[in-house]
């Protein structure tokens, strides 16, 4: 592969626009394909269906042999919360490969030395959530125990259909919490998605474990609850 | 792609590398049978140094992609490399888990 076709790709990975990198393996020559890119014959057919699935495969096509990698963006996690919990789960849920930013109005809480490195906006989630919307493809995580910060986000995460809803709390904040949602008429299936209190059952007790429990979790729903892949396309 | 300053990224990490001058393979695991550590589309990136990152199994046979990544570093030609379990007639290495690979290593030019 040339350096320049290996640019091309790592640029579009970083854009967040999906790509396809075709190799030949008869010859050793690849080529990015973006999507939207025009597509020809019985290869660009292969890759229409690469895009589609997802996966990865040899493929043999217009008599050559290639192979067919496909690179969609990164799944996000947006936290509500800049808590001591968001501290450690923004960092672990970056290693894991999510794209992942924390909303928080509350200055004394959304500082940049409680959080490097990580995309923190102090600003009402209504605000920030207008301008970069939610999606299937985004995990909403809310932490900071305050229903006006939390209740917003997790309605818009039921309304946009994200693929993890989850809301920390003991039972009694989460019933409560249940109530308030029910009564901007949600239905009990619809609510039923939140996972709360959060996180897998580990008997997490810190805040690091009650990341892990939470990272855990979201990872189980995008790996074995995954309602996105049947439709194809990452964003 | 904030993830990406911190998490693992053999694409990126070959990228820089190449680009630092220095000589630079890529390992890409392009098929599995069988039960496999990593799945089809997984990067090892290898320079002539030996230094790698990223995996194409569970460790179990790195060793001999590197080895093979050398010799495509210095002829520039691409590889197939298949690796299964007790392969013993093409690989003094292989898969414990019983599933088998595919593996093709290109130089990066």
């Amino acid at each position: 592969m040339e350096l320049a076709t290996l640019e091309r790709l790592n640029a579009c990975r970083q854009a967040r626009i999906p790509a396809v990198l075709v190799t030949d393996l008869g010859g050793g020559h690849a080529s990015v394909i973006a999507e939207g890119d025009q597509l020809h014959g019985a290869l660009g057919e292969a890759v229409a269906a690469a895009f589609r699935s997802g996966h990865a495969s040899v493929v043999e096509a217009d008599g050559g042999s290639y192979f067919l990698n496909v690179h969609r963006p990164p799944r996000g996690i947006v936290i509500i919360g800049a808590v001591h919990i968001s501290q450690v789960l923004a960092r672990m849920a970056a290693l894991v490969g999510f794209d992942t930013r924390i909303i928080d109005p509350r200055m004394a809480f959304a500082t940049p030395e409680r959080f490097a490195g990580i995309d923190l906006r102090s600003d009402w989630p209504v605000d920030v959530l207008k301008a970069k919307p939610l999606d299937a493809y985004t995990a909403l995580v809310a932490l900071t125990h305050d229903p006006m910060i939390d209740d917003f986000p997790i309605a818009e995460a039921l309304r946009r259909g994200c693929f993890y809803v989850g809301a920390l709390g003991s039972r009694k904040t989460h019933a409560s919490r249940l109530e308030r949602l029910k009564a901007e008429g949600f239905p009990d299936e619809t609510l039923a998605r939140i996972n709360g209190p959060v996180g897998l059952n580990i008997g997490a007790v810190s805040p690091a474990e009650i990341a892990v429990a939470i990272l855990a979790q979201i990872i189980e729903a995008m790996r074995l609850r995954d309602v996105a892949s049947a439709k194809g396309d990452i964003r | 792609m904030s993830g990406a300053s911190i998490s693992i990224d053999p694409l990126l990490t070959a990228e820089a590398w190449r680009k630092s001058g220095r000589e630079v393979a890529i390992a890409t695991v392009i098929e599995t049978w069988g039960s496999a550590p990593r799945p089809a589309g997984s990067h090892l990136v290898i320079d002539a140094e030996g230094n790698f990152e990223g995996s194409v199994s569970g460790g179990c046979v790195e060793g001999a992609v590197i080895t093979e990544a050398l010799d495509v570093i210095g002829s520039g030609d691409p590889r197939m490399l298949e690796f299964a379990v007790a392969d013993e007639t093409a690989w003094s290495v292989g898969l414990s888990c019983g599933g088998r690979i595919r593996v093709y290593v290109e130089r990066l030019a």
